[in-house]
């Protein structure tokens, strides 16, 4: 049975009052990832604002084990966790790595990309908030074309995002699925299958961010549903090598799939305050080429 | 009555000892990176769990920092793990060291001394170890290829006691790749002296904890009203570990010897320090040599005694103060360089005897750096330079001597 808003499992990992930024899609997107796991797994999270949501010793606002571990080495921490159950024996405990866009675009890129060329059974999630938000909005690796950060804070970002996604899709793994904290159930969906999946998976999940992103607490869902129908984000999954759109991305393909633009996006939030009309249209250029080569592989329509 | 044992003894270089070291103590957890000269060690212990005379996880890591991580949470999750490195490899893994410290984790590490770049060189010296003496581990070195196999079986003994890694080192090329009689222990001795490891925590979704979140400055009170250490706190604990090891660590060597017939029971090594009235100090194979060098020099009627580092953290103070009670000159040895200031054993020795009777004066020379060759007959000459330098200046106290040619 597909889950919906009735029959998602009620019991909560993610207690009340942590503290997270109101508006945050990330503790949404955990909130929903640790429902799917049932709570049957130990977290491994590097610096980030996973971090912050934890809490502070000795309270925490998560009811899962964590195991906190240095920025560039989450794909290791995971290695370890599996390989420590292993020499045990202990079996039935799913390793969920869940690390920011920094943490796993930048400077994470390695453990991660040595943890899945190993094939080593866990489930790595990306929250992509697209930037350092933790440490008051730097760019990352992540953060969009035309985008002011704190270390683009004049221009922009003069470059396009890394697409996470896509790398490691190239490590030949057995499921990598794309997601947006807006899309809750689709999340859900996903973090299910993959949790009966063995081997390295990867999930990238789109978490807008208010205060870094600069828009109102409450159109969190609103960004989010955005991205997703300009196609600036695309729900898919890519399941032993086989491409599925998902979601409201399948809803949209299956009904002619015309996309709304770019335009809007960029315009209400303040982050793309510098973007440039000739910005905005290489970006639309850039999504419809995005969106007809994913028409093009789905498998499912 | 003598107790018996049976002996059996190989010829094998220092990385087959530590790696016959590792398989014996049982280690489930092994996450290695290849680095010269450590790289046959690496070898063997992938050989071992391939062939299944190990039964443990190796992970071919893809970084040293990595390999430091894999190591700390699969010791989280309660396993014996096991590393080993050398130089670019113990830097590049410094970040995670201060973090298996920091959280208590018994895991061991052979560090294969070696000279740290620029420029690029492959060859002994103890730069690298030396760097990391401030990550909170407890670091204790060899002087040959026996104390390589003994020391890492006693180091587990150490780090699960006391809750503090403990990084073995010993001197790349000179012990990891040279070849001398070793007696190996039997197994069921060591599973006598090294029961399997007990966690004392288990990461269980039953009972879920959070490790090392974020820790405030002071003090906090916890939902059960129960007041929780800061980091200071944490860190104050830390240090009584190391300051308190040293008891666990005699301990783990007199039981050694009761099992094994081999005295570890002591934090130093000591040749003719009785009656000398000039104490030559070096740490490694190097207190090897200092031992021929103190034979030239008594043949010359030079009282010279010799004391061999074996555990520098935690640095023994006050058995260095008794040992050196007679001495009235120090001549200290280090194949390492506090840049700036002087070689690191000389200024533990320095701080040792600060504020004690002890008015000995210490002469420091810096010797074998990248590898350069130091033969005993360099010692003597260094040491009779010292001597030389008490009554007149030949050698400013300020700053240590090299030996080199410059």
């Amino acid at each position: 049975m597909k889950a919906n808003a009735v029959n998602l499992i009620e019991k909560e990992w993610i207690l009340p009052g942590n503290r997270t930024c109101p508006g945050c899609a990330l503790s949404l997107a955990y909130r929903h990832t640790l429902k799917a796991l049932e709570g049957q797994c130990i977290v491994t999270v590097p610096a980030s604002c996973a971090t912050v949501l934890h809490g502070m010793y000795p309270i925490t606002a998560v009811n899962v084990p964590c195991v906190n571990t240095p920025f560039a080495s989450t794909g290791a921490s995971a290695t370890g966790l599996v390989a420590g159950l292993k020499a045990l024996g202990r079996k039935g405990i799913t390793v969920l790595a869940f690390a920011g866009d920094g943490g796993t675009h930048d400077i994470g890129i390695q453990s991660l990309s040595g943890a899945a060329e190993r094939q080593i059974d866990f489930i790595y999630i990306c929250y992509d908030n697209e930037g350092y938000m933790n440490t008051g909005n730097q760019r990352s690796g992540s953060t969009p074309l035309g985008a002011v950060s704190g270390t683009t804070p004049v221009l922009g970002k003069q470059q396009y995002q890394k697409d996470m996604t896509a790398i490691m899709e190239a490590h030949g793994l057995p499921f990598v699925a794309t997601c947006s904290a807006s899309y809750p159930l689709d999340l859900y969906e996903k973090v299910k299958k993959a949790k009966t999946i063995e081997g390295t998976r990867f999930i990238h999940i789109h978490t807008p961010c208010p205060p870094g992103w600069i828009f109102p607490f409450s159109d969190t869902i609103k960004f989010g549903e955005m991205a997703v129908e300009t196609g600036l984000v695309v729900l898919y999954e890519i399941e032993d090598g086989i491409f599925r759109l998902t979601s409201a991305s399948e809803s949209i393909a299956r009904k002619g799939g015309n996309l709304q633009p770019v335009r809007e996006y960029f315009t209400s939030q303040g982050r793309f305050k510098t973007i440039t009309e000739e910005q905005i249209d290489e970006l639309q250029e850039w999504v419809n080429a995005r969106w007809k080569q994913c028409l093009h592989r789905a498998t499912n329509l | 009555m003598a107790i018996q044992r049976k002996s059996n003894m190989l010829i094998i270089d220092g990385n087959q000892a530590a790696a016959i070291a590792a398989k014996m103590s049982r280690v489930q957890v092994v996450a290695a990176y290849p680095i010269t000269p450590q790289t046959p060690l690496t070898e063997q212990l992938s050989q071992f769990v391939e062939q299944g005379e190990l039964k443990a996880e190796y992970v071919a890591v893809e970084s040293e920092h990595s390999a430091m991580a894999v190591c700390t949470s699969a010791s989280i999750v309660g396993a014996r793990a096991f590393t080993a490195t050398s130089s670019h490899g113990l830097a590049y893994m410094h970040e995670m060291l201060h973090w298996a410290a920091g959280a208590r984790l018994p895991i061991v590490l052979a560090c294969v001394n070696r000279a740290i770049g620029a420029p690029w060189n492959v060859l002994n010296d103890q730069q690298d170890s030396i760097s990391q003496r401030d990550t909170g581990w407890i670091q204790i070195y060899c002087r040959n290829n026996q104390e390589i196999i003994d020391t890492i079986i006693q180091a587990y003994r150490i780090a699960e006691q006391v809750h503090v890694p403990v990084m073995v080192c010993y001197d790349g090329y000179i012990l990891s790749h040279t070849e001398m009689p070793v007696d190996v222990p039997e197994q069921a001795d060591v599973d006598r002296y090294l029961p399997s490891y007990k966690p004392h925590t288990t990461l269980d979704p039953a009972n879920p904890k959070n490790y090392n979140l974020v820790t405030l400055a002071n003090p906090r009170i916890g939902v059960d009203g129960k007041l929780c250490h800061g980091y200071m706190e944490l860190r104050y604990l830390l240090q009584e570990a190391l300051q308190n090891s040293r008891e666990t660590i005699l301990q783990a060597g007199r039981e050694f010897n009761g099992i094994f017939g081999r005295d570890y029971e002591r934090m130093f090594w000591e040749d003719r320090n009785d009656d000398a009235e000039i104490t030559i100090v070096a740490m490694g194979s190097l207190a090897m040599e200092a031992i021929v060098a103190a034979d030239m020099l008594r043949e010359e009627g030079i009282k010279v005694g010799v004391l061999g580092l074996r555990v520098f953290r935690p640095f023994p103070k006050s058995d260095v103060v008794q040992a050196l009670r007679k001495s009235k000159l120090i001549v200290v040895f280090d194949k390492n360089i506090s840049y700036g200031s002087e070689g690191a054993t000389c200024s533990e020795i320095k701080s040792a005897l600060y504020g004690t009777y002890i008015n000995a004066s210490i002469r420091n020379f810096i010797v074998g750096l990248g590898g350069r060759d130091i033969k005993a007959r360099e010692l003597v000459e260094a040491t009779k330079k010292a001597i030389a330098s008490l009554k007149e200046t030949v050698i400013n106290p300020d700053y240590p001597e090299w030996i080199c040619q410059i």
